[in-house]
């Protein structure tokens, strides 16, 4: 099995009610896309948060990465919508 | 390389001063402060909320003063961003760089604060006495991004 952190930030954050979260998984090839599309599975909301019309933004170990981006064991994923600072 | 995220207001002066730390090889420095509009739709917007990752956001702030240092002639750079509450009218961003000519100084000042804008982890959410507003990327940020890439602002 391998452990990763998730985070969540802002408006993701909000509306899930949810800040970070640990999880394990099989040893398999785990993308970010996947990882997505499995929380999405949660329900409707998480549905609408990570695979819905809205942009998510992912990083991986404080890495902005794409959906095709390979989760390790030990990996800090975050999901957020697009940065609005400055 | 100096980078703050931090509650506190700063003193643009003293952090230009910090910069250049008495070098004398330095011949020119140019910053930019980014200050909270009072410019919205919604007239009644009292404050707005800063958030951020931390960890993340400083790597990543790191990573584009790197870039810019890899791609113009500039001696050193600092960025300093607020987070929390802020109130129209107060200082919100610093980006300070300096060198020995003023050009590379400019460039690398706009460059370090047009990928600040779409890279580093930062969210802001406008507040009203009733709700409160995630505000939306604007996709001209991304073109500001974009436009370094374009053979003509290579140089």
């Amino acid at each position: 099995m391998m452990k990763i952190k998730i985070l969540y930030f802002a408006r993701i954050k909000e509306t899930l009610k949810f800040s970070s979260e640990d999880l394990e998984f099989p040893d398999e090839s785990l993308s970010v896309l996947k990882l997505k599309a499995y929380l999405a599975k949660r329900n409707d909301t998480w549905q609408q948060m990570l695979m819905g019309k809205l942009k998510v933004r992912g990083a991986i170990n404080h890495e902005l990465v794409d959906d095709a981006a390979l989760i390790h064991d030990g990996d800090e994923v975050a999901f957020f919508p697009p940065v609005t600072g400055g | 390389m100096a980078i703050s995220i931090q509650t506190a207001d700063f003193d643009v002066g003293l952090e230009v001063n910090q910069l250049r730390n008495a070098r004398k090889n330095i011949g020119a420095v140019v910053f930019f402060v980014g200050y909270v509009r009072d410019l919205s739709t919604d007239q009644t917007i009292t404050h707005m909320i800063l958030e951020h990752y931390p960890g993340m956001t400083e790597k990543s702030l790191e990573a584009i003063i790197n870039q810019a240092k890899n791609r113009w002639d500039i001696i050193d750079a600092s960025v300093i961003h607020r987070v929390g509450t802020l109130y129209a009218g107060e200082q919100i961003v610093l980006v300070a760089v300096c060198g020995a000519h003023r050009r590379e100084a400019f460039l690398a000042c706009e460059f370090i604060m047009d990928y600040l804008k779409t890279d580093a982890p930062f969210w802001k959410k406008e507040v009203t006495p009733t709700n409160e507003f995630w505000v939306e990327a604007k996709t001209t940020d991304d073109d500001a991004k974009a436009r370094w890439s374009s053979e003509n602002m290579t140089k």
